[in-house]
């Protein structure tokens, strides 16, 4: 004997009903978006300068011609930022790991991790970038690094410092009882770590260091002041020659689609974190 | 002279008194026209027509002559970093300018503007910007242009103990490291003319890319002429290794950068012509770039 389950009368009327009312929200959303959307449009585009502003900031013939070079040197941000990001990232475990190691033997260790991430922190990354890339060739010394490197360094250097302290509060989160139990069970120092503590911590941090991550994608171009030609300079080459704005335009566009999956990443690892949690 | 001429006639005393006072006032009453002494100039090559007079310029703050220029801004072009002092080449120039224009020193403000805010739309809190612009029919589009105050060549200069000090030809710069500052015709000389095979590096400034010079990051530099003999001076072990020719038929010249539409353009053009015409630019040419010397040719 089959049945098809059919909601009571009642039932069926509550479900009308919320079916109008999300038409309903739907379309007063669209109407309102469509309001705030023309009230825009008409401030900008009928703004005295528009005209102007258009002409020097959204021109296709110049973006169309300046899209070539910004795309290569886009391609230099990618490979830095992927030797950056990894860089950073084993520099800044290792010092949070220093910082974190426990006992008045280890005090050397800890100090200079602390003194790393306070200066590194503290000083421009443009000033770290000028010292590497412009003063370190000039001691001329054998086997010094081309410009690219010592700029790559340099980032790793800055980075380190922000990654090593979101690092080391992901390792403090984990209870001291989860470190005293795993002792007692007679896992090592390094056993604990790498089994009990860093899975949790690095869990817990992963939404911050995705962030900084994406912080660090538009930061590797600023290596362009010791010579190399990123996205972004390679636009100011392109507007250099023509004196009009689009190729910044440009490249801020191929920006935001280049972060645009790291930070769809960011947010799933949230998610899927919080999930986790709950 | 006739005005010291006294009569030696008495009878027609009064009559002779009358003609000789007639004739010595005429006499002793200063010519308009010089007739035969011979002038300077024409008139109107030097002076500026009455819709270019102080009182019908519409410059941004009323009664003053508003300039801009970067910050530094580097010698031989301004000296001390200080625009006013109307010393270095466009320092003089603009004084020149503002002068012609009818501004006592006293009325003419400096104002500092980066380059991008120099070319950017939006309305300009400065008259003109003298600033090494190269003029070009691209750049055009998004600026006024002045009337052009000086042609440049562009030159490579390089560390004497470089691979390239004694480059003759372009083929011996193809495997050379350029450099050079951003936004600058000397980047476009790199890539339109040279054409190396080695990307070239780009700096913010000029300073930046003579610390990568001295440095050996880059093999050579290349930067308009007086700034090369201008650094050769400053840099030790330093050498002009050669100007470069022109990227197309017409010279290279700068002219000052105004507003698109300007209602200025075509007055500070004509004062220009006006100290090209009575030679003040050639003047202060050979007062403040006399230092440029002919560099040899590469080709």
């Amino acid at each position: 004997m089959t049945t098809t389950h059919s909601p009571s009368p009642v039932q069926q009327e509550r479900i009308a009903y919320r079916r109008r009312q999300t038409i309903r929200s739907v379309l007063i959303a669209a109407a309102s978006t469509a309001v705030v959307g023309l009230i825009l449009m008409v401030a900008v585009t009928g703004s005295p300068g528009w005209d102007r502003v258009r002409a020097s900031f959204l021109d296709w013939r110049v973006a169309r011609q300046a899209l070539p070079s910004v795309l290569g040197g886009l391609w230099l941000n990618v490979r830095l930022l992927v030797f950056c990001a990894a860089g950073a990232l084993v520099l800044g475990l290792l010092i949070a790991l220093l910082r974190t190691l426990r006992g008045p033997v280890f005090f050397p260790m800890r100090a200079l991790s602390a003194g790393y991430t306070y200066t590194f922190r503290g000083l421009p990354l443009i000033i770290v970038l000028y010292v590497m890339a412009l003063g370190v060739p000039g001691l001329r010394l054998a086997g010094t690094p081309s410009v690219l490197v010592l700029g790559a360094i340099a980032i790793v250097l800055t980075y380190s410092g922000y990654l090593a302290e979101v690092f080391r509060a992901g390792i403090e989160s984990v209870h001291p009882s989860q470190v005293a139990a795993a002792r007692s069970l007679g896992l090592t120092y390094r056993q604990t770590m790498r089994h009990v503590v860093l899975p949790q911590a690095v869990r817990r941090v992963a939404p911050p260091l995705l962030n900084d991550i994406v912080a660090l994608q538009k930061d590797v171009g600023l290596i362009s002041l010791a010579g190399p030609i990123d996205a972004i300079r390679a636009a100011q080459i392109e507007v250099g020659e023509t004196f009009n704005f689009t190729p910044y335009i440009v490249a801020g566009a191929l920006f935001v689609l280049l972060a645009a999956p790291l930070i769809a990443v960011t947010d799933w690892v949230t998610l899927r974190a919080a999930r986790r949690r709950a | 002279m006739l005005c010291a001429m006294v009569s030696r006639y008495r009878p027609t005393l009064l009559g002779t008194v009358t003609l000789l006072v007639v004739a010595a006032l005429t006499a002793c009453i200063p010519a308009d026209e010089p007739a035969g002494t011979p002038t300077v100039a024409p008139v109107n090559a030097t002076s500026l027509p009455p819709e270019c007079a102080k009182a019908q310029l519409q410059t941004k703050t009323p009664g003053k002559l508003t300039i801009a220029t970067d910050n530094p801004a580097y010698p031989p072009w301004f000296v001390d970093n200080k625009p006013e002092n109307g010393q270095g080449f466009e320092g003089a120039v603009a004084a020149a300018i503002a002068q012609k224009l009818g501004f006592a020193t006293g009325e003419v403000v400096w104002k500092r503007v980066t380059f991008n805010s120099a070319i950017a739309p939006g309305p300009k809190d400065f008259d003109f910007d003298i600033n090494q612009f190269s003029i070009t029919d691209a750049r055009r589009q998004a600026v006024d242009f002045s009337a052009p105050y000086y042609n440049v060549r562009q030159a490579v200069i390089a560390l004497k103990s470089n691979k390239i000090a004694n480059a003759r030809n372009f083929g011996d710069l193809k495997d050379a490291k350029l450099g050079a500052q951003v936004s600058t015709t000397s980047y476009q000389m790199i890539t339109t003319v040279v054409q190396p095979n080695t990307q070239p590096s780009v700096y913010n400034t000029n300073d930046d890319a003579k610390q990568a010079l001295q440095n050996g990051s880059i093999d050579g530099l290349v930067v308009d002429l007086p700034t090369g003999f201008q650094m050769v001076a400053e840099i030790k072990d330093a050498k002009v290794v050669g100007q470069l020719p022109l990227a197309v038929a017409q010279p290279e010249q700068f002219g000052l950068v105004l507003d698109k539409g300007s209602p200025l353009t075509a007055c500070v053009s004509r004062a220009i012509e006006a100290l090209r015409a009575s030679k003040t630019l050639e003047q202060l040419e050979r007062q403040w770039l006399a230092q440029v010397a002919g560099a040899p040719e590469l080709a």
